[in-house]
């Protein structure tokens, strides 16, 4: 175990406090790395908080640049950062929040091309993107490289998420087969979203990777929960592996990532 | 009959189908949604053909494709 700098049992005593924490649990955070996809609505909330938990390497993937748009939710990025790239934007303010962890940009769309690579160097894969080519794709490569996530997704007052361990429970495509043609369902830019619902999502998202590091609790496995905010109402709907999943089930079909083409959930600024 | 619809008993018809709920509920984007009875998925082309029973409790889960 490292031993901590004065500065480090002070930046995390919260944590040090806690029985299911510790010293331990600080340390495994110290030494975790986590991928975060998406610098939005909810890699905004997920990457800031990891950041101040202590993660020792933090990914951060994110193609676009800040738009005025954005602003609404995606806290990470401030006014002034408006022209820069998101990934970068993102990586300046963890390194604010807490200069002592290491933050990889990647100024990149994430495709079947690079995601393996990507995830490689990664414990646990935080799901922030705003498409479901995106959310199919990281689904397929985590359940073939066996590497947990959390999948979320928000719209309107609307969030939910859940969290993916191999060999327990159910993966994306168990729950939902194949992405819908677009426009089928309402996305982000169509029917707008509640920024605060970012907030509360994908910080939902940071504990259970924090969980996950620390070994604290359970983790959101096996159950899909769902927020509705207008009936502040918080509802967590069991599930289980489909065993004719394309890509979890017995005799997968699916056993590479592959790319969707990608209607993006973008709203001219 | 009793029929759990996203935690919530009502009172439905005996014989009520997936689909049929799925009409009487508004479900949004029908085509769309997953459904799962009793913790287990209906496949979308049964819904039409599955019966429900009494005290089956019914779960509507829709994709929600933001983040960004
Ligand atoms: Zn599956």
């Amino acid at each position: 175990m490292s031993s901590f700098s004065n500065e480090q049992l002070e930046r995390y005593s919260r944590h040090i406090i806690l029985r299911e924490v510790g010293v331990k649990g600080q340390d495994r955070l110290l030494k975790a790395r986590v991928l975060i996809i998406g610098a939005g609505g909810l890699g905004a909330p997920a990457a800031m908080y990891l950041a101040a938990a202590g993660v020792g390497v933090l990914g951060i993937a994110d193609a676009d640049a800040v738009e005025l748009s954005n602003l609404q939710r995606q806290i990470i990025h401030g006014t002034p950062d408006i022209g820069k790239p998101k990934a970068e934007s993102a990586r300046a303010s963890m390194e604010r929040i807490n200069p002592e962890i290491k933050v990889n940009a990647y100024q990149t769309y994430v495709s079947a091309a690079n995601v393996m690579d990507l995830m490689a160097d990664y414990d646990f894969v935080i799901d922030g993107t705003d498409n479901f080519a995106a959310k199919f794709l990281i689904n397929d490569a985590c359940v073939i490289a066996r590497k947990p996530f959390s999948h979320a997704g928000i719209i309107r007052f609307q969030g939910q998420l859940f969290t993916y361990v191999p060999g327990n429970g159910p993966c994306y495509r168990c729950i939902f087969d194949s992405p819908p043609p677009p426009d089928a369902v309402p996305t982000c830019s169509q029917a707008g979203v509640i920024g605060a619902m970012g907030g509360v999502i994908g910080s939902l998202q940071a504990m259970e990777a924090v969980k996950f590091i620390t070994g604290a609790g359970n983790l959101l496995t096996g159950s899909l929960l769902t927020c509705d905010a207008l009936r502040m109402e918080f509802r967590k709907v069991r599930l289980h592996r489909r065993r004719e999943c394309q890509v979890c089930g017995d005799r997968p079909s699916i056993t590479a990532p592959f790319d969707y083409a990608a209607p993006v959930c973008d709203i001219a600024p | 009959m009793n029929i759990i619809v996203s935690g919530v008993k009502k009172e439905y018809p005996e014989g009520l189908t997936v689909q049929s709920l799925i009409e009487a509920e508004n479900v949004e984007a029908q085509m769309y949604v997953t459904v799962s009875v009793n913790e287990e998925f209906v496949k979308n082309a049964e819904f039409a053909d599955t019966v429900l029973s009494e005290n089956d409790s019914v779960e509507f889960l829709y994709f929600m494709g933001g983040g960004i």
